[in-house]
């Protein structure tokens, strides 16, 4: 039996210890904002929060998150978040979507670490995270106008 | 793809064309019938669910496409996938304009696979999303839709009001006259029982509040917030996860299957076989993985691919040196060139790989099968084929396959397919009856079984005298598309349109003009990829301009514009561009910059790339300029979001993409070894479109064509090595 905490709620999971924690929030919780895309960490579709910091969940295996704090793109809920989210409908920065979970969760990190984050701090925070649909200009632009809403002073 | 492209052109033009479209919709919406409240909610729909269809009954449909529930709120039926390119909200916009709705009461949702009402007008009885002609096609339809209800809510007000309906208004969503004023929901009872008028009256261009406007998307809050449902989210009672031992090679088979390790393992249902590989169906996807890696599967290869990339391209080379099939011809270019010495002949041979679509959702299909029923949930980009064809593979009628149409995570023309994987999933499915069976693709089965835009040679011999081209012999060799496909039907002449697709059309007025096509046999399935033979001709094409210039001597736009004089909206495109790119002014030290212009669907896009290439001999492309001319502009946003999506993967694809083979074998496998564009390699872009009252044409693909020869023609200028293959890697 493995316990973790999931968007504020505690959880336990009896399930092959070898499970990557991408399905064990798809397939056991039913919670499918986080997404399949590589299985490798490749592409970032999976990203999720581990005690705060953005991991690639299809390559964290469950055991690995026993007792951690996780917080997905379906309930996270802090100011960082509110401000990536609301950017990124102002902007209309998706277009097929299926990576933006992800997206919204590294920029998410990105901004509790860096409230001020430069396009080169982007680049380096965003690069593991593909959009085939190239929305990335947009997704710099959303970055940057969240940063101003939180009250950093973006450049 | 152009097929599609010759319908959009016929219906520009030709106006029993447009008189067909019209038809077609108002037998669509019951002409002169008129739909009753209650009995009015759309037949057929397969994706109604008895929640859903109560809803209907409450919400009086008033023709195929639109109806409207006592409470205002409007839905729209979309007959297209949307895919990322906005569909839905570009269509829901076009009827919410003519029913003078606010934005925010209007829905949508997926229409149901039915081809009597729901078929592209430009595919005749084919229901489906492709070539980039979702609005073009939808266009009058939905306004036509629009108008006829904003018509009947009047006409029922008027005769409430006892008012003459001329004099009544209607704004957002608020139907008024003098002291008079009501919601849409208030009228709908009466409304709804009014005839459908035949001929409703469209509004003027001028009056438009939406179109043209930027509005918000419908989309985001959902694909904002992890809750927007994709083939991948699916969850229904019972529902299993499939995943399929494939070949390793496309076209092997199974020869022999050891399957008991896999059977013995936790949480496997079944082993199934079916004629394309071997699935193992289990309670979860993880269950699935790990048993599929414990089946022995041998594999019978002998009718695939042998040769390995270098040797394709050889073949490719040698056909072009022979004749090929003329798709179009001017003058005598032969005869030019015979008259020319060989020291004067500019000549240029291209090389491009096969490139992959690598969407992020990777494919996957739910299928359950039942006695004299199949429903499928899945981002369904061709109804009326995958109806067909699933209806062939599990034994039921094509209209006993319910579709049901969720958001797609990308296609770029791989869900418009000749229903590969969703066949693999009915197969799968029927063998397990009763059971919702969820194929799932990892990204390694996606790569290994994409259907690749082809590779291709082009062999191109030129003159230019004095400041002139003179004349153009150009021999385009790739593989066919469609060629062994249900699609291929849909060739005409000797040759697969694809292989010289935006060639055989050639913008620029060359007097000795000679194209010739040639097919080549590869054991590779191909497809359609965003922009199809555009994708890598426009390159060719634009590459090649420019090494004309130089020999003409001439700045490559001004050496354009002189080829352009008769092509007005080409021209249009190319002075904006040039304009808006500050071309001809000076640039930093080290950053050049180069242009490109083409015609895709119908849509006119010219770029203008700056690139900088640094002391190391690597370049970075840093800013893109665009100007679009596509028609009307329904959703500015929405057409520069395509725009900069096209360039980033049209760039993507031109910096570093290639599928190349090892003695037939496939061999990238995942996104380490099949780099796509990444965010720090994406360059600032600015869109600027081209105002016009003409048809409106599609954005999906168009922004793909021109940027790999803008960003190859900077790298020329910054070097003076003409660019002749595909990728470009990032270095000079």
């Amino acid at each position: 039996m493995i316990s973790l905490t999931i968007n504020g709620k505690p959880h336990q999971l009896d399930i092959d210890p070898d499970t990557p924690l991408l399905w064990a929030l798809r397939d056991e919780l039913h919670m499918t904002g986080t997404k399949l895309g590589c299985g490798m960490a490749l592409c970032g579709a999976c990203t999720v929060h581990l005690n705060g910091s953005p991991v690639r969940s299809c390559s964290v295996p469950i055991s690995a998150a026993a007792g951690a704090k996780i917080d997905t793109i379906d309930g996270i809920n802090s100011a960082a978040f509110q401000a990536v989210q609301n950017a990124w409908r102002d902007l209309d920065v998706v277009q097929c979507g299926y990576c933006q979970s992800g997206q919204i969760m590294s920029a998410t990190a990105l901004l509790q670490t860096n409230k001020n984050p430069s396009d080169a701090d982007i680049d380096t925070a965003m690069a593991g995270n593909l959009c085939r649909c190239a929305t990335y200009q947009r997704i710099r632009s959303a970055i940057h106008q969240a940063a101003d809403n939180l009250g950093g002073k973006a450049k | 793809m152009n097929f599609l492209k010759r319908e959009l052109f016929k219906s520009e033009t030709d106006p029993a064309l447009a008189n067909l479209s019209r038809r077609t919709f108002l037998q669509a919406v019951g002409a002169g019938g008129g739909l009753l409240i209650g009995s009015g909610f759309i037949a057929g729909n397969a994706a109604a669910t008895a929640e859903k269809s109560a809803a209907q009954k409450t919400a009086p449909a008033f023709n195929a496409f639109l109806s409207i529930s006592p409470d205002s709120k409007v839905t729209i039926v979309v007959k297209h996938l949307d895919m990322g390119q906005g569909v839905s909200t570009g269509l829901t916009s076009v009827v919410a304009e003519e029913l003078d709705a606010s934005w925010e009461q209007m829905h949508w949702e997926f229409a149901p696979a039915d081809a009597a009402r729901y078929n592209n007008l430009y595919w005749g009885p084919s229901q489906g999303t492709g070539g980039s002609s979702s609005i073009a096609n939808s266009w009058m339809q939905l306004r036509e839709a629009g108008a006829a209800a904003r018509a009947m809510l009047v006409a029922a007000a008027a005769a409430q009001w006892k008012v003459p309906a001329e004099e009544i208004r209607v704004s957002k969503g608020i139907i008024s006259h003098g002291n008079h004023s009501s919601s849409f929901g208030a009228l709908v009872a009466r409304a709804s029982v009014l005839p459908v008028p035949q001929k409703p009256k469209l509004k003027d261009p001028k009056d438009f509040q939406l179109i043209g406007k930027t509005i918000p998307r419908k989309d985001s809050a959902d694909k904002t917030s992890g809750k927007a449902i994709y083939t991948q989210d699916i969850q229904l009672p019972g529902m299993l996860t499939a995943l399929v031992a494939y070949p390793p090679q496309i076209f092997g088979k199974v020869k022999k299957v050891d399957a008991a390790k896999a059977k013995a393992a936790p949480g496997v249902v079944a082993v199934v076989e079916f004629p394309r590989g071997v699935a193992v169906v289990a309670e979860n996807f993880w269950a699935a993985k790990k048993a599929r890696e414990l089946l022995k599967v041998e594999w019978d290869l002998s009718a695939c691919e042998t040769r390995s990339s270098a040797e394709l391209f050889n073949a490719c080379h040698a056909a072009a040196n022979k004749t090929g099939h003329v798709v179009k011809a001017e003058g005598d270019a032969a005869a030019v060139l015979a008259q020319t010495k060989n020291a004067q002949v500019i000549s240029a041979e291209y090389e491009l790989p096969y490139v992959t679509h690598a969407a992020i959702e990777p494919l996957n299909c739910v299928v359950k099968v039942e006695q004299n029923n199949c429903e499928l949930w899945f981002a369904c980009q061709m109804p009326t084929v995958d109806q067909q064809q699933v209806a062939a593979a599990t034994g039921v009628k094509p209209e006993q396959v319910k579709i049901n149409t969720l958001y797609a995570g990308g296609s770029f023309g791989r869900r418009a397919c000749p229903s590969d994987y969703v066949v693999d999933a009915a197969n799968i499915a029927k063998q397990v009856p009763g059971r919702a069976v969820k194929m799932v693709w990892t990204r390694e089965d996606e790569i290994l079984n994409g259907r690749y835009r082809p590779m291709a040679v082009h062999h191109i011999r030129a003159v230019v005298s004095g400041d002139k081209a003179v004349a153009w012999q150009h021999h385009a060799v790739a593989q066919a598309i469609l060629r062994g496909t249900p699609f291929e039907a849909m060739i005409q002449g000797p040759v697969d349109g694809t292989v010289a697709e935006g060639i055989d059309d050639m913008h620029y007025a060359i007097p000795n003009l000679l194209v010739q096509a040639t097919e080549i046999p590869i054991k590779v399935s191909t497809l359609w990829w965003r922009s199809v033979g555009h994708s890598g001709n426009a390159f060719v094409v634009e590459s090649f301009i420019d090494q004309l210039a130089k020999a003409a001597n001439k700045d490559p736009v001004i050496f354009r514009r002189e080829l352009l004089t008769k092509e007005a909206r080409a021209l249009g495109v190319l002075n904006l561009v040039a304009e808006k790119s500050g071309w001809g002014k000076p640039l930093p030290k080290g950053v050049t910059r180069g242009v490109a212009v083409h015609k895709s669907f119908g849509t006119w896009v010219a770029q203008v790339a700056e690139v900088r290439v640094n002391t190391d001999k690597t370049f970075k492309v840093e800013r893109v300029f665009c100007a679009v001319d596509c028609g009307v502009a329904v959703n500015p946003d929405v057409i520069r979001a395509q725009m900069e999506g096209g360039i980033g993967m049209g760039l993507s694809a031109a910096l570093g993409e290639a599928i190349t083979l090892n003695k037939g074998v496939v061999e990238q496998t995942n996104y380490h070894s099949y780099p796509l564009l990444r965010i720090d390699a994406m360059p600032k872009v600015e869109v600027h479109i081209v105002p016009s009252a003409e048809m409106p044409s599609g954005v999906g693909e168009p922004g793909v064509p021109p940027i790999a020869g803008a960003v190859a023609n900077a790298l020329f200028a910054a070097t003076g090595k003409p660019v002749t293959k595909l990728p470009l890697g990032n270095t000079v």
